[in-house]
């Protein structure tokens, strides 16, 4: 699989480290144990468009929340996991 | 050997080869078929389950018969198809699946009890009694059934892996392949071209056919000659494409030196990876036959094979005899004028489509059926039945044409679905399928060579104008249009058995069994039968075995399913899959700064996760380990001891936020850490399980150094970049792994200050400047940058020492000669980790992503002030409620031995997961205690000291009491480590 690395263009699935559901982006702050265990346990397993996350480990060190069909492993685009999680926390804000 | 005119075959140079012992000869451009045919071989192996005399039926890589094992020695390679075994000089190769010799084997027995081997008799009938399987049905099995057997000596031969990148792969050289490499290569796009056989052309080598009214092979000649002219296009002759993967990536197996007695310096073979923006599929057609009666004997072919033996390799078909074509289309013909021209005699061509003429001076038998044939070593003769009454026809061999189906195994990777053409009544590459990949000529149904050609054309235009380069200026060369008229006549009728699947011995029958026993949709049969699940993946077989279940339900083919194939295309061998990377070379391996000088002095390493760290350093007299690792243990608690602690992972953070980032990421507090300080800091997992610790050493306001544990530097590192990123982006702070730039020594023991004292440069070590848990940057040796921390893992007053990388040895080298005269002594991990279970440190075996914070007994560091990754969790009941925890343990008996593994009881306890009380994670034997130690986790622990417990081991049998007491063996009030 090639991963279109929004710095690096595209590069090789091998120097990447893959953890999953781009989800874990979204840390609860609460400190409620519920809402940390649905945040730690449950994850969507969909058959089709899925965001998740991938370290360049052999390459920059950038992680990256890459959107994939899970059915065709199609990519359709790859983003900074940064300018993710700070434009989630600026919509929130 | 007898040869035909002509052929491709260098008859300048004759090369010797031996057969199962006996010595043959053959030309350069032969393959190892073509010169058993040539030397009148026709019996080659016998089958898979019946071990039926078996002969040669195809002429290239879909062979099911043929499997030879070829060399000798650690490079015999067992199950070869010889059709594609290039002949070289001094050849070796041997028949496989026989008992005795080849021509009598003593387990052709099985074909005389095949009603009790038919479709699923595996399943049906080893089924009791349940305990003979594994010991007498099972070894039986797979000593009768069989392939070839491994030589069972290491693989002398070095293979190699390499990268290639292309805007076009283009697969297969035969016209539609070399049409579309060429126009694509003229135009200007990189070009890889790809071919399984030694000699580009394809199925134009094996034709007598024309292409601009020159022999074909003149043609492929001078494309060869032009694409081997153009800088922008490589070939790949003898390199099987055997699989497409995700984004235009191709797997190729290059048999570089497959072809010669030995490598001879060069890799075997090379496994490439292509990345292609597009690829052309020319992958050809695979001739099916027909089964009828007794189909198997050897000197039954495909006719396209026997034309190729005769056209290519100027090799009759083994047999002096005449040979009959049995013909369901017009291709078979072909065969009989190719054969006749060639000085083959035919005796006739049985034709199952009534009402056609001959196409050439041959006796034509058309409407008739095939009856059977004769000759249990050999074909000798056949018997058809026409409307003139029954007759017997004596032939040395019998060509089958059962028309072709295209070969669409690449096409059908990646959830493509063939469709069925009912026109041609074949199998074509459908909609879906890998992304770019344009399939061409005869694997898309464009099997005749001017439709071949038009196509490769057709589909190079496609691929450039994908790539916006400018269109192909080729044009299109002259040759024949045919037209085969298949007649959709799939087998024979008949009483005895005919095979579908050589290679896995299964017959029209077993697929009526599989009928009857409702095993009817495609992947059930498949199974039930194990038709096309042989080695050759069902080439020659599955189409052929479709139609016969389709007519047994009375469904078209296309309702009845539809073959796919997976990857390999052909088998790959494992070494080449490895590419080298065997032995040492499985994986990196790392050395520690000092491991030349730890060499020199005696080490035994031994492997850490990738590094080789020294394990004990053994001295003169010294014969068994323990008396190294004891003589070092006591070595560092009476005077001071050296060790490399490089390996341990070093991060280094930087940033106004670096504290409050920490103080995140550790369950403790280290925002808090005074400038100067060091602390142990414990990291959770989100869920509150316990997963690394380290030490956290605050160099300045905004720049820290932690550690993590050797077997976590990389994950750590990883959760930290990951908390960094996508957790708290805002926040202002900077991590790089320092894990390799700084080396570490530990100076441990109470004479440790004193021999860092004659290294420092102008430092005060004493208590008060610079107490435990204090850090500082300074420089040592006149000069040298340096870090040091007052921590200890062993529990003696203790320093760690960090220089640059490249100093490491030289440090090492000087501490040891500065400290001579106090006895100063280098030590292991195995010294290391007696002291730290001596001083109850928790390690990779306490922290294995099953314990706690709690039940190491650090549960009063999971901080409740501040959120951290994982201390909520922490929290939770399940884990709240957790009993066990870390305690020492000690053989009541001192001559007792603690076996880490062993689980807790009572004494008289039932040994029962209901009656567990907890398990041993660490044992030595102490020298400062006298006995054999350990650590473990133990339900209510704490409130259990002094108390006799039993550790049972039931895989040693073993049972030993042992007494509970604290995890500290070494000076459990800590003073050692703070005066």
């Amino acid at each position: 699989m090639l991963i279109p690395h929004p710095l690096l263009g595209l590069r090789d699935a091998q120097e990447f480290t893959y953890l999953g559901d781009a989800r874990l982006i979204e840390r609860p702050t609460s400190g409620d144990e519920a809402e940390l265990a649905d945040y730690v346990f449950q994850r969507d397993n969909p058959a089709g468009l899925h965001r998740e996350l991938w370290f360049h480990e052999q390459g920059d060190r950038s992680w990256l929340v890459v959107t994939r069909n899970t059915l065709t492993h199609e990519i359709l685009g790859a983003e900074l996991a940064r300018d993710v999680s700070l434009a989630r926390k600026e919509g929130t804000a | 050997m007898t040869r035909l005119p002509g052929g491709l075959i260098d008859r300048s140079r004759t090369l010797s080869f031996t057969f199962d012992g006996k010595r043959y000869q053959g030309h350069p451009g032969d393959t190892l078929a073509s010169a058993l045919l040539a030397n009148g071989v026709r019996l080659v192996g016998r089958s898979f389950k019946y071990h039926r005399p078996r002969g040669i039926v195809a002429a290239g890589s879909e062979e099911p018969n043929a499997l030879v094992t070829l060399r000798e020695g650690a490079r015999a390679e067992p199950n070869t198809r010889a059709t594609v075994a290039e002949l070289y000089d001094g050849l070796v190769a041997r028949s496989q699946n026989h008992v005795g010799p080849l021509n009598f084997d003593l387990l052709a027995v099985n074909d005389l009890l095949s009603p009790f081997f038919a479709a699923g008799f595996y399943y049906k009938t080893f089924m009791w009694p349940r305990a003979f399987w594994e010991k007498l049905y099972e070894p039986a099995i797979r000593r009768a059934a069989g392939l070839g057997e491994l030589s069972e000596l290491p693989d002398p031969d070095a293979y190699d892996r390499g990268y290639l990148h292309a805007d076009l792969l283009v697969i297969g050289a035969g016209p539609a392949g070399l049409m579309a490499a060429l126009a694509a290569g003229r135009a200007g796009a990189r070009v890889i071209l790809a071919d399984e056989d030694f000699r580009l052309g394809g199925r134009l080598l094996a034709e007598s056919d024309q292409v601009d009214g020159a022999p074909a092979v003149e043609w492929v000649d001078t494309v060869r000659a032009e694409l081997e002219s153009l800088p922008n296009v490589r070939i790949l002759p003898r390199t099987v494409v055997f699989g497409v993967y995700d984004h235009g990536v191709f797997g190729a197996v290059e048999r570089v030196s497959d072809h010669l007695a030995t490598p001879g310096g060069a890799v075997r073979q090379t496994l490439w990876r292509i990345t292609a923006k597009r690829a052309i599929l020319a992958a050809g057609a695979t001739e099916r036959h027909i089964p009828f009666a007794d189909n198997d004997r050897p000197g039954v072919m495909l006719a396209g094979a026997m034309r190729a033996y005769a056209n290519r390799w100027a090799a009759a078909p083994g047999t002096a005899a005449p040979v009959a074509i049995f013909t369901n289309n017009d291709d078979g013909h072909r065969t009989a004028s190719d054969l006749i021209a060639r000085g083959v005699p035919v005796a006739a061509v049985i034709d199952a489509r009534a009402g056609v003429q001959a196409q050439g001076e041959y006796r034509l038998m058309a409407g008739a059926q095939f009856v059977g044939t004769k000759g249990r070593l050999g074909l000798h003769s056949i018997s058809v039945e026409t409307s003139a009454g029954p007759e017997t026809l004596s032939v040395g061999a019998l060509g089958v044409a059962g028309g072709w189906n295209p070969n669409v195994h690449l096409a059908s990777h990646h959830r493509g679905r063939p469709v069925w053409d009912a026109d041609k009544l074949a199998f074509v590459p459908g909609a879906g399928g890998p992304e770019g990949l344009i399939a061409a000529g005869a694997c898309a149904g464009q099997g005749s060579t001017a439709e071949a050609l038009a196509d490769g054309l057709r589909a190079a235009g496609e691929a450039l104008a994908q790539l916006g380069l400018p269109a192909p200026t080729v044009p299109l060369p002259q040759a024949e249009t045919r037209h085969d008229n298949v007649a959709p006549i799939w087998h024979v009728p008949g009483k005895r058995r005919a095979w579908v699947d050589f290679q896995n011995d299964v017959t029209v029958k077993d697929i009526a069994l599989a009928h009857k026993e409702n095993m009817r949709p495609v992947e059930h049969l498949k199974r039930w039968t194990t038709l096309g699940m042989a080695t050759d993946q069902g080439k020659t077989a599955n189409v052929t075995a479709l139609a016969v279940m389709a007519e047994l339900t009375g469904k078209s083919i296309p309702e009845t399913g539809t073959t796919i194939f997976r990857p390999p295309y052909t088998g790959v061998s494992l070494g080449v899959l490895g590419g080298g990377d065997t032995g040492a070379h499985f994986r990196p391996r790392r050395l520690t700064p000092t491991h030349h000088w730890a060499k020199e002095n005696g080490a035994t390493f031994v492997e850490v996760g990738p590094w080789m760290r020294a394990q004990y350093f053994t001295r003169p007299g010294e014969t068994h380990w323990r008396q190294s690792v004891d003589r070092e243990v006591l070595a560092v608690r009476a005077g001071v001891g050296l060790c490399d602690v490089t390996t341990l992972g070093k991060v280094d953070v930087q940033g106004a936020d670096a504290g409050v980032f920490l103080d995140r990421l550790y369950a403790n507090a280290m925002a808090s850490l005074k400038v100067g300080m060091v602390r142990y800091g414990l990291m959770l997992r989100e869920d509150g399980i316990a997963y690394d610790d380290g030490t956290c050493a605050r160099l300045a306001e905004d720049h820290y150094v932690v550690t993590t544990t050797t077997a976590n530097a990389g994950p750590v590192y990883r959760n930290m970049e990951f908390a960094r990123q996508c957790l708290w982006p805002e926040l202002d702070v900077q991590l790089i792994s320092t894990t390799d730039a700084w080396a570490q020594i530990a100076v441990a023991g109470p004479k440790s200050r004193d021999l860092l004292s004659r290294v420092v440069d102008d430092f005060d070590l004493s208590n008060e400047a610079f107490p435990f848990m204090a850090c500082a940057p300074l420089t040592i040796c006149g000069g040298l940058r340096a870090r040091l921390f007052r921590i200890s893992f062993s529990g003696e007053l203790a320093y760690e020492l960090a220089v640059p990388a490249r100093y490491g040895h030289a440090l090492m080298a000087r501490l040891m000669e500065a400290g001579a005269d106090m006895g100063v002594t280098p030590y292991g991990t195995e010294a290391l980790g007696v002291m730290r279970i001596e001083k109850g440190h928790a390690a990779g075996a306490e922290l294995n992503g099953q314990t706690t914070g709690q039940m190491l007994g650090l549960g009063r560091m999971v901080s409740k002030k501040k959120d951290a990754i994982g201390n909520v969790m922490s929290r939770r009941d399940g884990l709240a409620a957790e009993t066990r925890i870390l305690v020492g343990l000690q053989p009541v008996d001192a001559k007792d031995v603690v076996v880490p593994g062993s689980h807790l009881f009572d004494e008289g306890a039932p040994r029962d997961l209901d009656h567990d009380q907890g398990w041993i994670t660490s044992a030595c034997h102490s020298p400062h205690v006298g006995s054999s130690i350990g650590l473990g986790f133990l339900q209510n622990g704490a409130d259990r000291m002094g108390e006799v417990i039993t550790a049972a081991n039931p895989l040693q049998g073993s049972e030993v009491a042992l007494r509970v007491v604290p995890s500290h063996f070494v000076d459990p009030e800590g003073g050692r480590l703070r005066d």
